[in-house]
């Protein structure tokens, strides 16, 4: 992984990271590692119940404990609005979705284990925990909604009064008439019921918030693990608490991982902020990991029935979904989004499938609320295509990988209009697929499946391709599909008197190493040494705003936002350069750091231009403004769409069902990439996360809707000894829209690992019939599905 | 409430703690080392790995008045000033850390986990390494470290 020979700080080199050292000194400083003077300590009753009504609340035993500062209920926020939605989705015939309101404490009915009924504010924190133990709480119990089909089927108390039968909306894309006259023409049709699991997202750092309300100004400060300080200053700020942004401030610190579930407004938030005012001291809650299991987002959790429609050559005609989404008991701040507009539209994957129609129905049920979970939507929509493309090549006895091949949009077809609303930009899928095929050896396989068969286990190869969108979005095209929000990207490149500059980017960095990556394009842009940038980010009283960090889209627009800045930087660079060497502007060229009369060698280094921007002595005061500060808003054109190609090898003990992941070969096309060090980690991680889901994740609850999984006791997080080692390989068709070329490569190890490893253990097991097996493949699963086969052949 | 006496990181500490209260609690309240972490209620993850007398342990499964009298390495003790431990060094020369909240607890395990193992092998840091969980990296690049920091030990 050495360095590459663009330089040894700019774009392409695998530069060491500049967060480590505070990182690996217990430097960092996460939320719950600040405190606050005469700070206080909050902790949360929560529902013990899937669905009841609370009937009567008692704290005055609370309050009288020792410690106690406050104690307070639903009752306290009943004029206080509910948490917000972000994303409202029209259904059929233009049907808004149902919107219920999501209230910061339960609201007279508690809607799913975790439910948060009053909050005991104390001294310490065992003090508030002894008193939360004190509330009496009087619940009449209601059926749980779990199932989603049942609980379509209405009957009993729904979720919500407004949802009868506990439907959210109904939606549709594509084609119906056309998919279906597609299907009538079909030499083969195949089949498949799919269950994505429900994952729970379980970043290692457990989510805490800090509320501080200074009385002499009046103004908030809210301390908080997210993804996007000034998303939640806005939804919190505007929609909650009715707090203006200039005397709101969000300040998100070091953040231990995200991957989605510190994207949305939390109740806890809110808590802490307007309990802060209330009790004239700074609030603190930190989550537990318990907690964290009933109240971070979840994810996935779809239902599919999908059908793939071939011509007699084995062409795909046509592809139809019906899919089952569950919500939760509320709507979390972009659910409504993940199963429509990021999950629907990528139906169309890597082919050139000329119909595709989808019906998503989203359900309310008594369980946590779902929402983006990191590749949200892309994954559930590529274990459709390539698990169902996969069963159609055991189906026609033809070989996965060529299947794929012949169906593959081919690269002189871009930019490519799908049938599902998205434009890709560009791709090369036969090359990585290719690449995939050399990396993992496919020559070797059948030797390497013969030495398995000899010590008595299964092998199984599997491939899938997968496509995503990333670099979430052009405002103008999500505003039409009901986003209430734009998604640009801001940065602000300020440049100091003495040449060193200052990034404040909107792009909030909790894991993927911003700090470094955008240096790096700094640096190359400018050509002035790294160690002279520095990157801001999560205070929205430093950064100008931001949209943050999901979909993979900080480099692709965040960075965007950046060079743009650094762009105007150099214009204006030029023209004070112009001035000071008495050319035309138009004949200053700039490269290397120096600012130089095309032809002569007459220049200015940039320090020499920074100097004078801030001590403007013979300096074009009359056209140019002193100060070298320049502030981007980048909207981008389109998404992104990165793509790949993975391979997975699988041994199975036959007698166990212990499944053994043996290889894993990935080949990304992330167009062009800053530090291929960074990017192979972020593929490393997705693989593990996509592979956790396939093999051992699953969140459980039972069918009064108490949550089976709810510590690591029960919830099986990938280990190190779970996964091997894996081989990864890039190749690079550069994104056509942005100017560093980018693509985002934050998802896709998540989106592609999923399929590949069921992919494997279903070629594994094909020898006993079995053709399909659901997520997680535990060897409990397994093993029943080779002794079902078994018995079905007697 | 009972007083504990311990070393913590070369100096002699004394606290006031509640019986109840966890080691991991003394090192982040009382003593303001913050670098040791807490992800979880189960002693499942590790993030709280430090060294009580030179043994890694999970500090949230420990009470502090256990701790009474031991010598105790956080991750703040572990570099000798701005030079950083082989074993850290390790993590940042092979990318063995993304967000960095399991680091601490993942540099400590690893650092006992290898001592003395200068050729330990990939399938050993693996099975070695199952008291911590890590969600960013994958675990891949953690392996290589462990394994590159376990060489630079035994150098």
């Amino acid at each position: 992984m050495a360095p590459n020979d663009v330089g040894s700080t700019g774009i392409g080199a695998a530069v060491r990271r500049r967060e480590d050292f505070r990182f690996l000194t217990g430097r960092g400083t996460y939320t719950d590692d600040i405190n606050r003077p005469n700070q206080t300590h909050a902790v949360l009753l929560r529902s013990p119940h899937a669905h009841a009504e609370i009937v009567a609340i008692d704290a005055k035993a609370a309050k009288a404990s020792p410690g106690v500062v406050a104690v307070f209920t639903g009752e306290d926020f009943k004029a206080i609005n509910g948490l917000p939605c972000g994303w409202l989705v029209h259904g059929k015939n233009n049907t808004p979705m149902v919107e219920p309101k999501h209230p910061i404490l339960a609201d007279g009915r508690v809607r799913h284990v975790g439910d948060p009924v009053a909050v005991v504010i104390a001294e310490t924190k065992d003090q508030a925990r002894d008193a939360a133990e004190k509330i009496a709480v009087t619940y009449k119990e209601l059926p749980a909604i779990v199932d989603m089909k049942a609980a379509l089927k209405g009957g009993g108390t729904p979720v919500h009064d407004a949802a009868a039968t506990n439907l959210c909306f109904d939606w549709e894309l594509g084609d119906k008439a056309a998919t279906d006259a597609a299907f009538a023409k079909a030499a083969h049709v195949t089949k498949l019921d799919l269950v994505n699991n429900r994952l729970v997202p379980n970043a290692m750092e457990p989510r805490a918030a800090i509320g501080d309300f200074d009385r002499a100004t009046g103004e908030y400060t809210l301390y908080t693990t997210s993804q996007n300080p000034h998303v939640i200053r806005l939804l919190m700020g505007a929609f909650v608490l009715g707090i203006p942004e200039h005397k709101l401030r969000v300040v998100a610190p070091d953040v231990g991982g995200g991957f989605g579930s510190k994207i949305y407004h939390y109740a806890e938030e809110a808590i802490v902020t307007w309990a802060a005012k209330q009790v004239g001291r700074p609030v603190k809650w930190t989550s537990e990991r318990s907690e964290a299991f009933m109240s971070d987002a979840h994810g996935r959790d779809h239902v599919t029935h999908v059908e793939l429609a071939l011509d007699k050559d084995g062409k795909f005609l046509g592809m139809r979904c019906e899919t089952l989404a569950n919500m939760g008991a509320y709507l979390s701040t972009f659910a409504p989004c993940i199963p429509t507009y990021l999950h629907g539209t990528l139906l169309a994957g890597n082919y050139a499938t000329p119909a595709i129609y989808t019906n998503v129905k989203a359900v309310f049920t008594n369980t946590v609320p779902v929402d983006a979970y990191r590749g949200a939507g892309r994954p559930e929509a590529t274990f459709q295509i390539e698990r169902l493309i996969d069963k159609a090549a055991r189906e026609l006895k033809t070989d996965p990988a060529e299947l794929r091949r012949k169906n593959y949009i081919k690269p002189d077809q871009f930019p490519y209009q799908t049938p599902v609303a998205l434009v890709y930009d560009i791709g090369n899928y036969d090359a990585t697929l290719d690449q995939v095929l050399k990396l993992s050896d496919a020559a070797g396989y059948a030797q390497r499946k013969a030495a398995s068969k000899a010590k008595g286990k299964l092998r199984g190869r599997g491939i899938a391709s997968y496509i995503e969108a990333c670099g979430i979005a052009p405002s103008n095209v999500v505003g039409s599909l009901g986003a209430r929000a734009g998604l640009y990207e801001a940065a602000t490149v300020r440049v100091n008197p003495t040449g060193n500059v200052v990034v404040f980017t909107g792009s909030h960095s909790h894991g993927q190493g911003h700090e470094t990556t955008f240096a790096q394009v700094v640096s190359d842009m400018l050509g002035i040494p790294m160690e002279q940038v520095e990157i801001s980010h999560g205070d929205t009283n430093r950064v100008p705003f931001g949209m943050g960090t999901y979909g993979s889209r900080s480099l692709a627009v965040g960075g965007t936002a950046i060079v743009k800045s650094l762009e105007k930087i150099i214009a204006k660079s030029k023209k004070i350069a112009a001035h000071m060497l008495e050319a035309a502007e138009a004949d200053i060229e700039f490269k290397d750091g120096k600012f130089t009369v095309a032809g002569t060698d007459k220049s200015k280094t940039f320090g020499e231009i920074a100097l004078a921007a801030y001590v403007p002595h013979k300096y074009p005061l009359e056209t140019v403004e002193p100060g070298l500060d320049e502030t981007s808003f980048y909207d981008p054109k389109n998404f992104t769409f990165p793509a790949g190609c993975y391979v997975c090898e699988v041994e199975i003990d036959p007698e166990t069902g212990v499944v053994e992941v043996q290889s894993f070969s990935a080949a990304d096309d992330f167009g062009r990439i800053v530090n291929p060090m960074i990017v192979e980690g972020q593929v490393h991680g997705g693989l593990v996360q996509g592979i956790g889901q396939a093999l051992l994740e699953t969140c459980v609850y039972d069918k009064d809707g108490q949550l089976q999984t709810g510590s690591y006791m029960d919830y099986t997080m990938p280990r190190a000894g779970d996964v091997p080692s894996f081989k990864v390989a890039h190749s690079v068709t550069a994104c056509t829209h942005n100017p560093l070329g980018v693509k985002g490569c934050g998802e896709a190890g998540a989106i592609g690992a999923p399929p590949t490893v069921i992919n494997a253990i279903v070629d594994a097991l094909s020898e006993y019939g079995v053709t399909h097996i659901d997520m997680p493949a535990t060897p409990n699963r397994i093993w029943k599905a080779i002794q079902d086969a078994k018995a079905a052949r007697h | 409430m009972p007083t504990v006496n311990l070393t913590v990181n070369g100096k002699a500490v004394s606290a006031n703690v509640e019986s109840r209260t966890l080691l991991v609690n003394l090192l982040r309240e009382n003593l303001a080392l913050t670098g040791t972490h807490v992800g979880c209620d189960t002693s499942q993850c590790g993030a709280c790995v430090v060294h009580v007398d030179g043994q890694s342990v999970k500090a949230c499964t420990m009470l502090a008045v256990q701790a009474d009298g031991a010598k105790v390495t956080t991750i703040e003790g572990l570099a000798n000033g701005d030079t950083l431990h082989p074993m850290q060094e390790a993590f940042r020369d092979n990318h063995g850390l993304q967000c960095g909240f399991c680091t601490p607890g993942m540099v400590m395990s690893a650092v006992c986990l290898v001592k003395d193992r200068p050729n330990i092998t990939e399938h050993e840091v693996r099975e070695g390494l199952e008291g911590n969980i890590c969600r960013c990296t994958g675990y891949h690049n953690i392996v290589q470290a462990v394994l590159a920091g376990a060489k630079a030990m035994g150098r």
